[in-house]
């Protein structure tokens, strides 16, 4: 992989330092996320893993500043998160982009008129330079999503957000975007938090994996691989091993609910997991 | 649609390989780009194709006129439709009766259209708003406007104000109702992301909101042509000193079937412009939508 440096117009902040301690939400009865302490280095690339509707997502949206926790206390910088921020951004799962909107002024969005042209910069970094006046229709999942990428990265965030972005990719466009993330990282120096359930993305791009489990980190291990990584080295398989029989070994015991919406208010008792 | 007439291309271009094969031989050695006519003729044969049923009618319409199978009191001609259309527009009474129901037809749109856009656009994005207004709005949205005539007429008298107001009451509920689900089924992710992404209220709305229900609001606008022109038409039968429905009532009382049937043709292509006028916004302001590519 090449490392180019490229500078975005205003020259890159650097990470910002995430400090979680004690933290809890719960949505009615129900506890989604309990007693969570983390630290995050600035520039650091953490992965959280973790089966579906375990708390993962819910601790990325906090992080946002989407929603608010119901206990304990996180810190961005050493000050309070008490809702959205100017330097954090969010890519989800799905691009979200404004289909009747082209291709640059999705990129464009909520930017100042005079940093305008920093969108067609950045989606050259993407290699979407080209494809500037294109409508989203026109583009295939890949192409959406690194399109949702620049249009994160064009604010030059300092903490960059990504809720299981790549999760309805096909695997070669996987492994691309893995490439193009990581890249970006390097040369912006911001701090990325993925969520996923993807155990060998986390392993492909992250410094440290935590795996969220009944709602708070039950495991936390740092990846001392040389960057950029091969799939086929013995030490990436022998991780990705490890880490997944980890995330499997819990699942015999409890399972957590699909999809935390939908057990709101629905009474615990009387329930047996289909399996 | 498209996919019908690709079917008849088709089976008109199965059935055509056929009689040219036949042909073929007898022109053999001749050079002649038959490729270039056989695509010229489909082309012409597409385009020609709807009309046939239409100028079928119109003759047999014509024939039956002439030989007088059919009486010209209760049908005219349809030579002497056109002729009558021909004198009305020669002696500038046509157009000024179109301008006067245009003009009508559009004020009425105007005011019912753009209450019912704001009013829309206010309950479809505040809660409370909803609250109290959407209930009393869709009570009153099943009364058909023609039943409100005798109390219009009490009200306004017979003249312009009473036809705008039965107009715009009608128009007013397809576009209430098309922008508030509009704006109600705008994908609340996308709001989401607009938020994130430091959006404003106002750019909330004007990037995300406002596009993500103009398709729903075009449908509106398009129910509310067709109404239009409907309530238009009956309010100026009721009276009118001017306009298509006085001339269709004034040639009624002078046996003048052909100036009627005139009057009937100019409602049909003033109706028939408004939805390609509309169509035309569709495809403008939907143009990132691949169904309106």
């Amino acid at each position: 992989m090449t490392h180019n440096t490229f500078t975005t117009a205003s020259t890159p902040a650097g990470g910002v330092r995430l400090h979680i301690q004690n933290l809890g939400k719960a949505y009615g009865q129900r506890q989604v996320l309990h007693n969570t302490d983390l630290t995050i280095e600035p520039g650091e690339f953490l992965a959280i893993v973790g089966r579906s509707g375990c708390g993962k997502s819910t601790l990325l949206r906090l992080v946002a500043g989407l929603e608010s926790a119901t206990q304990g206390k996180l810190q961005v910088d050493g000050h309070d998160v008490t809702g959205l921020r100017d330097d954090t951004r969010i890519m989800f799962q799905e691009a979200r982009l404004l289909p009747w909107q082209r291709v640059a002024d999705n990129v464009a969005l909520g930017l100042p008129e005079a940093q305008r042209d920093n969108a067609a910069h950045v989606l050259a970094q993407v290699g979407l330079g080209d494809r500037l006046n294109e409508w989203p229709a026109k583009l295939s999942g890949g192409q959406r999503q690194r399109v949702a990428l620049a249009r994160a990265l064009v604010h030059n965030p300092r903490l960059l957000l990504l809720d299981e972005p790549l999760g309805a990719l096909d695997a070669l466009t996987r492994i691309e975007m893995h490439a193009l993330i990581e890249q970006l990282w390097h040369d912006n120096g911001f701090t990325a938090l993925l969520v996923t359930h993807d155990v060998q993305e986390a392993v492909a791009l992250a410094d440290r994996i935590i795996l969220i489990e009944d709602g708070s980190v039950s495991f936390d291990e740092r990846v001392d691989l040389p960057r950029p990584r091969s799939r086929g080295d013995a030490r990436f398989a022998a991780l990705e091993k490890r880490i997944l029989d980890r995330v499997l070994q819990h699942a015999d015991e409890t399972q957590c609910p699909a999809h935390d919406e939908a057990w709101l208010g629905l009474p615990a008792h009387g329930l047996r997991w289909a399996i | 649609m498209s996919r019908s007439s690709d079917q008849q291309l088709a089976a008109f271009a199965a059935m055509e390989s056929g009689l040219l094969q036949a042909t073929w031989y007898g022109t053999q050695g001749v050079w002649f780009p038959w490729g270039k006519l056989r695509s010229f003729s489909y082309a012409v044969f597409q385009r020609l194709l709807p009309w046939l049923v239409p100028l079928l009618l119109v003759s047999v319409w014509q024939i039956s006129s002439v030989h007088g199978w059919i009486s010209v009191r209760v049908l005219p001609a349809p030579l002497s439709v056109l002729d009558a259309a021909w004198v009305l527009a020669e002696s500038g009474e046509l157009w000024k009766h179109v301008q006067i129901s245009a003009g009508r037809a559009l004020l009425g749109l105007a005011v019912g259209g753009g209450l019912g856009l704001a009013l829309g656009l206010l309950t479809g994005s505040i809660r409370w708003a909803e609250t109290l207004l959407d209930s009393t709005i869709q009570m009153v949205r099943n009364i058909p406007a023609l039943a409100l005539i005798p109390l219009v007429i009490l009200w306004f008298g017979i003249d312009e104000t009473a036809k705008l107001f039965l107009i715009s009451v009608a128009v007013f509920f397809p576009i209430y109702i098309n922008t508030f689900h509009g704006i109600r089924n705008v994908d609340a992710g996308l709001i989401e992301m607009g938020r994130t992404y430091g959006l404003s209220q106002w750019g909330l709305y004007r990037h995300i909101i406002l596009p993500g229900a103009l398709s729903s609001i075009l449908v509106g606008l398009r129910f509310s042509l067709g109404l239009m022109w409907v309530i238009l038409i009956v309010a100026e039968t009721i009276s009118a000193q001017a306009g298509i429905g006085y001339l269709t009532m004034n040639a009624r009382e002078f046996l003048q079937t052909d100036v009627v049937l005139v009057g009937i043709l100019l409602y049909a292509v003033l109706g028939k412009l408004a939805d390609v006028f509309a169509k035309g916004l569709e495809r403008y302001w939907l143009r990132w939508h691949p169904g309106y590519q």
